[in-house]
């Protein structure tokens, strides 16, 4: 496992150019994450008309890891339903998981590959340390999730 | 050079290869490696005479309990101390600064009395002060540091009045690297009857220490961050300062009588060591400031400093490398926190550990001071004995490919 599988292109430009950045004027649900070991921070804020997700915003401050993975977690769930984006996270945290490698056949070219982008974070797995880095978001998001079925 | 280069086969862990490279070890301030003496120690220790300490009526136990007080004689006089019974064990410099917190702090604070810290403190000389202060109604006040990384002794002299009660001060930083005149410190604490707690978690480590001339009131410090094993520290005390502290913790070994309703303390520092206390950890502490004498700690200062000021030197010539702490090699140890453009020291801690280079990053336990730097993280590099030149090589040159990986520059 080489470094430049760690980090491959599209996570360094998610790092450089993060998506979806700016908060939204008009947030559903808001949820603040941090990781108080590393000091990893993101902030996940959602927008939801007619049951899908409208405009979603991620904001924070981390390691590249982190933070393309909240930037890529922002296009990988805009547009679906609140349903679609709670099995995405189920998926992400699978891929993350070491221990479940093998029935998640993660070819990227596989009939119903949907993670995408997100995919290139696979090589975290080796690193267990960072794991918690690209999960973050995906609990944050989690989270803010929690906020709009409790409202 | 300094001469000490022979020192690392004295580190079996050092002779280990990771992933094909050998361990360039720079994670020293947050703890230290062993050398074989003080896991031999521990070891016959533990096979030839072994048992509970203190009112043992058999030979193991009086064995046992001779090599437990040696061992504080022997921590005392490696600070100079003039007896042995101002020194009490601890599990480790954070629990000594909680049992003074709590123990001399919480029992003579006062609402409205102050205690002033730094900016630059380790959270273990910080929050056991801010319980201490919600509790007693005493105030926290904080001296700031100046543009070039240093205790900012004007303020400090313009803060202490007599309303500060406790001074509270590292004796080295551990991001910074930043030593701070202790001396001059305790002589402005005295003027106005202040306490002076030194944590030399880092201090006592690296640089020769005198507690008859350092001025302190309380210096703390770790045995695993000086070669010795964890769990265990010691807290150095003037015995009338001793005297005023209540212990923190009670039960076994720390009494002198015990009714149902009430108890006597034992005398000190018996009084601050309840339980069994980490007696095997004890010998390897001895083992290693045995250790650090026969270097000689004025030849373990000048090693630190040689590789520190080689290290400064070759990470002024990357670009893109901001180091966080002061130039001048005379006013500071062997910490250099750094970060390199917009790379996240987490990822450069990843990078750097695939050269075989073993860095720390994140916030070291002092998130004021990187609020007051102004960064989320820093890298950090420290050094102690067994390191070398060859050791900062390397994290330069994995700094070079950490820098292409990131296109930085």
């Amino acid at each position: 496992m080489s470094l430049e599988e760690l980090y491959r292109e599209v996570i360094l430009d998610h790092y450089r150019n993060p998506r979806h950045r700016k908060p939204l004027d008009r947030a559903d649900a808001h949820a603040e994450g941090v990781n108080p070991l590393c000091g990893d921070e993101v902030t996940v804020e959602l927008a939801v008309t007619d049951g899908r997700i409208s405009d979603v915003a991620a904001i924070g401050q981390g390691c590249s890891i982190s933070q393309s993975s909240a930037s890529m977690m922002t296009d990988a769930i805009l547009g679906k339903t609140v349903e679609e984006v709670r099995d995405l996270i189920q998926r992400f945290k699978a891929m993350m998981d070491i221990d479940h490698e093998a029935d998640l056949g993660l070819d990227p070219d596989r009939p119903g590959a949907v993670l995408g982008d997100l995919e290139a974070l696979q090589g975290v797995r080796r690193y267990p340390v960072r794991i918690k880095c690209a999960n973050l978001p995906w609990t944050t998001l989690a989270q803010a999730l929690d906020q709009l079925s409790a409202s | 050079m300094s001469g000490l280069e022979h020192l690392r086969a004295d580190f079996p862990v050092l002779q280990r290869e990771i992933g094909g490279k050998p361990v360039h070890f720079l994670d020293s301030a947050a703890s230290s490696q062993k050398p074989t003496s003080v896991l031999e120690a521990m070891d016959d220790f533990y096979r030839c005479c072994y048992a509970n300490v203190h009112r043992g009526a058999y030979a193991l136990s009086v064995e046992s309990t001779e090599r437990y007080e040696a061992a504080r004689s022997r921590v005392a006089s490696f600070i100079n101390a003039s007896d042995p019974t101002q020194v009490a064990f601890a599990r480790g410099a954070t629990s000594a600064l909680n049992l003074i917190a709590h123990g001399w702090g919480g029992e003579h604070l006062r609402p409205g009395d102050r205690v002033l810290l730094t900016e630059m403190e380790h959270h273990a000389n910080l929050v056991p002060w801010q319980m201490v202060a919600a509790r007693t109604g005493a105030r926290l006040d904080f001296v700031p540091l100046t543009d070039d990384y240093r205790l900012d002794l004007e303020a400090l002299e313009q803060k202490l009045d007599d309303d500060v009660a406790v001074v509270g001060v590292t004796g080295m930083s551990n991001v910074l690297g930043t030593i701070p005149p202790i001396p001059r410190i305790a002589e402005a604490a005295r003027t106005v009857g202040a306490l002076l707690v030194v944590d030399g978690a880092q201090l006592v480590p690296h640089q020769p220490v005198d507690v008859q001339t350092l001025g302190a009131d309380f210096l703390v410090f770790s045995a695993h961050k000086m070669l010795g094993p964890t769990g265990i520290g010691a807290l150095w005390g003037r015995p009338e300062r001793l005297e005023e502290m209540e212990p923190y913790e009670g039960g076994g070994e720390m009494i002198a009588d015990v009714q149902l309703h009430t108890s006597t303390w034992a005398a000190i520092p018996h009084r601050f060591e309840a339980g069994t206390p980490p007696i095997a950890e004890a010998v390897g502490f001895a083992a290693a400031v045995d250790y650090l004498d026969k270097v000689g700690m004025d030849q373990v200062a000048a090693h630190d400093a040689d590789l520190t000021a080689y290290a400064l030197q070759l990470l002024a010539e990357i670009p893109h490398v901001t180091v966080y702490g002061p130039a001048d090699v005379d006013a500071r140890g062997g910490v250099i926190s750094f970060t390199m453009a917009d790379v996240h020291p987490h990822d450069l801690a990843t990078i750097l550990d695939q050269q075989g280079v073993s860095v720390r990053a994140g916030h070291h336990c002092a998130k004021p001071l990187m609020r007051r730097l102004c960064v989320p993280a820093t890298a950090r590099a420290s050094f102690y004995v067994y390191n070398t030149r060859t050791d900062v090589d390397a994290l330069v040159e994995a700094l070079g490919v950490a820098s292409r990986i990131f296109g930085v520059g």
